[in-house]
């Protein structure tokens, strides 16, 4: 019999068709040319429709959580979609106080949508998985008619392991307790606005695109009564604050000259008419500590780094309210709240 | 209303276009509506447009104005 | 940011604040309008509030044009994308106002309109250049700092004789909304609104110059200064009013020397003027309809008039029923008065105009100011 000759696929200037997630040969080879060369581990190798894992070590729990990326543009200063889909699963399991172990991805692609733009997402997800430490054990790829989707969107779930007796959670904030902020906020969603249409500006905004479980197991070595930790990702620091204010029953009030932003987030913000605290973080986190701990955690997280310009920005105060407030630098008061729809720059 | 911010003017482009710059953040935009700009002027900068002219010694008096005032106040606190 | 964060300066505001403080009348209350949203946005968004003697009230006028555009025009706008299949730009403040039956430009967008953000007028330009087999709209709001480059747009189009572009005009002119607010019963008659100033605008200033302000020193009797929309100015401006109140004066006074001169920028008022006319009376969401207070395309330019174009015709549509919008525009009233402030009536579901954009007194009041309506304890 002739050995079955398939030709390999065009990743210069071939494009997804529906083929390709239509459960045929086509699937196949795009599934071990593209993700199985790239991400390539024991799991996905044998093929399997799921994975085998070892059970977490006798006392530990499972955590896991799933995030869905669509971004626009899908490159841009600092990183692409998929080291960023990598770093936000491996985050939201990381705040929870967990070891990242595994992750899953699932790949929405749209008819058309160039290979090679496929293949650089997926070696850019890979390079971030393997830095992490944190293989993609598995994943399905499906493919949509033009026009039914927006190129790529990829969903990833991760799973980590919780040591005994840990309990992060963002119901734990308690009055007097302090703020901390790993580094400058607005970062990310500064440098995804720069690079839209229209709003177009040049600078050297790079998304803080990071894997932070290695910044989270120093600061929980450091100071293992730290109650929350989130990563502010969406709606920035002042949605993050606002979801721990309600989920504590406590207020917060920020003391702004002390709130790191970087001197070109602030001057984009200024252009734009937007506010830092409520654009998206993508390597960054957000701690509460009992205040007498607040020196050794700041002083753990600039150690690492990713912690590098780690600040107290505040304090947790008794509030039934349970509003976040902030002192300005200014020297008068006002709230932070969360952001009223979707945030559009402003003109007036 | 009306946001509009000082920058400053690093390039003149053809077509009545110029490169601002603020805090390191470059935008290109229109001068159309300020005549004889050079690279160095101050334009308060609108939806993409120059306005007008930012008089950096007004600027300077208007803060001495201001600084004045904390200056009195010490005088009548000390 | 050289001359953002200059006028910033926690310190120089704290002198300013003591300032303030000595030279308000001892027994004397002082009530200044600021009529811009961009100098309530500022009062707001760095507490200048707590800087202020209690003597000192500050009431949040009309100025934000987000916010004084009515439901009709903004249903126009929708028509036009829904029903004509046009492209509809306009800058993001406009695209989450409520219109008709549940409808913003961002939910007309959902059910299939073509509704598209820009930053600039000339980014509508570039469309309609860009893809010629599309009508492009450009949905032109603004008092008239925001009207120049609409006029330069116009003019640009009509040079490269653009088939598929039009502007459905809705600049409003400041003078006639100050005025409106002045003429108001409560202000002129009943003395309900004691109004002692007004903090005049800052960028509008700098297109119109200080001449235009005249008539309310002169005809009204109130003190106007015209400041720039950082705090510092804003606090400037307040210790300039209190000096003319005490004085007994009632002076057009300019403080944004850095960007306002008495004429303006001159340019810009011809371009303005060689594109633009008055409209003999134009709606103001929570004002009502003032006449000449508004400008419309020439009829030089009227290939280039959206509402001649597409024939649009005005369509009133009355706010809602409880809503306190035009008290507390006019000063009557404040946010907390309204009875559907804070309940029905928040900026993810925002019923009057003063919700609409951030710099709406009540929006203002919604994100920035709410702590101050309760006494809130210490830890």
């Amino acid at each position: 019999m002739k050995k079955t000759y398939i030709r390999p696929l065009d990743l210069r200037h071939g494009s997804v068709d529906l083929s390709h997630g239509g459960g045929g040969r086509a699937m196949v080879q795009l599934i071990g040319e593209v993700f199985g060369r790239a991400f390539d581990n024991e799991w996905l190798r044998r093929g399997d429709d799921g994975a085998v894992l070892p059970a977490p070590a006798p006392g530990e729990r499972l955590v896991m959580a799933t995030d869905a990326h669509v971004v626009s543009p899908l490159f841009f200063p600092g990183g692409d979609i998929g080291c960023l889909c990598v770093h936000g699963t491996i985050n939201d399991v990381a705040v929870m106080g967990a070891r990242p172990l595994y992750l899953a991805a699932s790949f929405i692609l749209e008819e058309g949508f160039p290979l090679a733009e496929l293949a650089r997402i997926v070696a850019s997800m890979a390079a971030a998985a393997k830095a992490a430490g944190v293989p993609v054990v598995t994943g399905d790829t499906k493919v949509v008619e033009r026009g039914k989707g927006d190129g790529i969107f990829i969903t990833t779930t991760g799973l980590g392991a919780l040591p005994a007796g840990r309990e992060l959670s963002g119901a734990n904030a308690r009055p007097g307790d302090t703020v901390i902020v790993s580094g400058t906020l607005g970062d990310h969603g500064m440098a995804i606005m720069a690079r839209r249409e229209n709003l177009a500006f040049e600078s050297e905004i790079r998304s803080d695109t990071a894997a932070l479980h290695g910044l989270v197991a120093a600061a929980l070595a450091a100071v293992p009564q730290t109650r929350v930790l989130r990563d502010p990702t969406r709606g920035g620091l002042a949605a993050t604050l606002n979801e721990i204010a309600q989920q504590s029953g406590v207020g917060i009030v920020l003391d702004e000259a002390a709130i790191p932003v970087d001197p070109q987030v602030a001057a984009a913000c200024e252009f734009l008419g937007l506010d830092p605290l409520n654009i998206a973080n993508e390597g960054k986190l957000v701690a509460i500590c009992p205040a007498d701990a607040a020196d050794a955690l700041v002083a753990a997280l600039r150690a690492h780094p990713l912690g590098a310009r780690a600040a107290r920005i505040g304090e947790v105060i008794a509030d039934e309210h349970r509003f976040v407030q902030m002192k300005t630098a200014f020297g008068g008061r006002r709230m932070v709240d969360w952001l009223a729809g979707e945030q559009l720059p402003r003109i007036c | 209303m009306c946001l509009a911010i000082p920058t400053r003017v690093i390039a003149l482009l053809p077509d009545g276009q110029a490169v601002v710059e603020l805090g390191g953040v470059r935008k290109t935009i229109s001068v159309e509506l300020v005549d004889d700009l050079t690279v160095g002027d101050y334009v308060i900068v609108h939806v993409g447009y120059a306005l007008t002219r930012l008089d950096p010694e007004e600027a300077e008096q208007t803060l001495a104005l201001m600084r004045e005032a904390g200056i009195d106040t010490a005088g009548v606190a000390g | 940011m050289k001359y953002v964060d200059d006028f910033r300066d926690g310190e120089i505001a704290r002198g300013l604040a003591a300032a303030i403080a000595r030279e308000v009348e001892p027994g004397r209350r002082y009530a200044f309008m600021e009529f811009c949203g961009g100098h309530t946005h500022a009062i707001s968004r760095y507490g200048v509030t707590d800087l202020l003697p209690p003597a000192v009230r500050m009431i949040h006028g009309p100025g934000c044009p987000v916010c004084v555009l009515p439901i009709g025009r903004i249903d126009q706008a929708i028509q036009l994308a829904l029903d004509e299949g046009v492209t509809v730009c306009s800058y993001g403040d406009t695209l989450r106002v409520p219109a008709s039956e549940g409808l913003s430009m961002l939910r007309a967008r959902a059910r299939g309109a073509d509704i598209r953000m820009i930053y600039s007028a000339a980014d509508a330009l570039a469309l309609a250049q860009r893809e010629p087999e599309r009508q492009v709209v450009f949905f032109a709001i603004g008092f008239e700092t925001t009207t120049p480059p609409t006029a330069l747009v116009i003019r640009q189009a009509a040079k490269l004789g653009l088939k598929n572009f039009s502007v459905l005009c809705c600049h409003v002119l400041t003078p006639p909304a100050i005025t409106a607010i002045l003429d108001s019963p409560e202000v002129r008659d009943l003395g309900i609104v004691p109004l002692d100033g007004f903090i005049g605008p800052a960028h509008v200033s700098t297109v119109i110059g200080t001449r235009p302000y005249a008539g309310f020193a002169a005809e009204y009797r109130k003190p106007v200064v015209i400041a720039g929309f950082e705090p510092l100015d804003v606090m400037q401006a307040i210790r300039m009013l209190v000096r003319q109140v005490n004085e007994g004066r009632a002076e057009v006074e300019n403080e944004f020397t850095r960007a306002v001169t008495e004429e303006g920028n001159l340019k810009a008022q011809a371009l303005m003027a060689e594109v633009l006319e008055l409209r003999s009376e134009f709606e103001w969401r929570g004002l009502g309809v003032l006449p000449n207070s508004a400008l419309k395309i020439r009829e030089r330019f009227a290939d280039f008039d959206a509402e001649a174009r597409f024939g649009l015709r005005y369509r009133p549509v009355p706010d809602h029923k409880s809503c306190d919008c035009g008290a507390i525009l006019r000063g009557v009233k404040v946010p907390l008065d309204c009875k559907l402030f804070g309940t029905v009536c928040t900026p993810e579901t925002p019923m009057g105009s003063c919700m609409v954009s951030s710099e709406g007194a009540c929006a203002a009041h919604y994100t920035y100011g709410r702590f101050r309506d309760i006494p809130v304890t210490a830890a």
